[in-house]
């Protein structure tokens, strides 16, 4: 199916938002996931089903003031 | 240092960006003394995994560290990305920034206020990134803030204190609160006038990270605050309009 991810368009086979981050090489890392704008705690993802059209936002550390 | 019963001996707190490279960054921390450092959270690439190499470095100086929402314009925003960060980071602090002007980055004191609530609610120790203005910082602190931390002018433009009336005015106000001057510090006597006002800390970045020698300057705001510290401790002179001899004038010798 066809999804946003962070803000571009990408194709996934994965139907729960777990089964994309592996699907999309996303591994252990220190991340955290959104879906359509809410936050999806690391706990929910592997029940947390994608739908044609939703926008995952998957962020991870970075430099900051 | 309190921050939200952490006690800190290190009065400075420094931004992770804009660094030549990391090892710089790493040798800034360093001689800062800083006990926090601050840091963000953005958009990750599969492939590139910068997010892990940064946290590896930060990790590895062992500072604590305080997640912030810069570039959050709403509140929604700005709470999501703290959810997100409190995951990321396992952290409850919260150095939140929700802006509401793009030239000036000045805080929007209402969804400051209304994002500190909801925060603090769940449970997040909120470090608010607010203006010198005691109406909203009353309304921070009943909204569960401890930590307010006003501008000393807008991010990233090095002129200082812009209002000393009003910060030294904050200060008395809120004389058990935790007070952290947070941006627009360009060189070490604004750090160190932001601790003679009896400010609890500074926090700053572009300062150091962008000095021609990152590593000198984060040593020389280290001094800077701690003298700064030190000289408000020792109950400063307070000024005067006219003169008034240092030197006794009883027992001159009169030649006249």
């Amino acid at each position: 199916m066809r999804i946003i991810l962070n803000g571009e368009p990408a194709e996934v086979n994965a139907a729960t938002l777990a089964a994309a981050l592996e699907e999309l090489g996303y591994g252990e890392g220190p991340f955290a996931t959104a879906l359509n704008r809410d936050f999806v705690p690391a706990g929910e993802r592997p029940e947390t089903r994608l739908t044609e059209g939703d926008a995952i936002e998957i962020i991870a550390p970075m430099q900051g003031g | 240092m309190d921050i939200y019963d952490e006690i800190l001996s290190s009065r400075l707190m420094l931004g992770t960006a804009r660094y030549p490279s990391p090892e710089i960054l790493r040798q800034a921390i360093i001689a800062s003394g800083a006990e926090i450092v601050t840091v963000s959270l953005r958009r990750e690439s599969a492939g590139e995994r910068a997010g892990q190499k940064f946290w590896d470095l930060i990790r590895e100086t062992g500072v604590k560290v305080l997640p912030n929402t810069a570039g959050c314009h709403s509140v929604r925003e700005a709470v999501t990305t703290a959810e997100m960060a409190l995951e990321v980071f396992g952290t409850k602090w919260i150095k939140l920034e929700v802006i509401g002007d793009a030239d000036t980055l000045q805080p929007d004191l209402f969804g400051l206020v209304e994002a500190t609530r909801i925060l603090s609610e769940d449970g997040f120790q909120v470090l608010a990134y607010t203006t010198e203005d005691l109406v909203a910082a009353d309304r921070l602190v009943e909204a569960g803030c401890r930590v307010l931390m006003p501008w000393g002018s807008p991010i990233g433009s090095a002129r200082g204190l812009n209002n000393v009336y009003g910060l030294r005015a904050m200060r008395a106000r809120f004389p058990e609160l935790t007070l952290v001057v947070d941006a627009g510090i360009g060189v070490p006597s604004h750090a160190a006038q932001a601790m003679e006002l009896g400010y609890d800390g500074v926090l700053l970045s572009s300062a150091v990270a962008l000095a021609g020698d990152p590593v000198a300057m984060a040593r020389a705001f280290k001094l800077s605050v701690e003298a700064g510290r030190l000289a408000y401790e020792a109950a400063p002179l307070q000024p005067r309009d006219m003169a008034e001899p240092s030197t006794p004038v009883l027992g001159r010798a009169v030649f006249a």
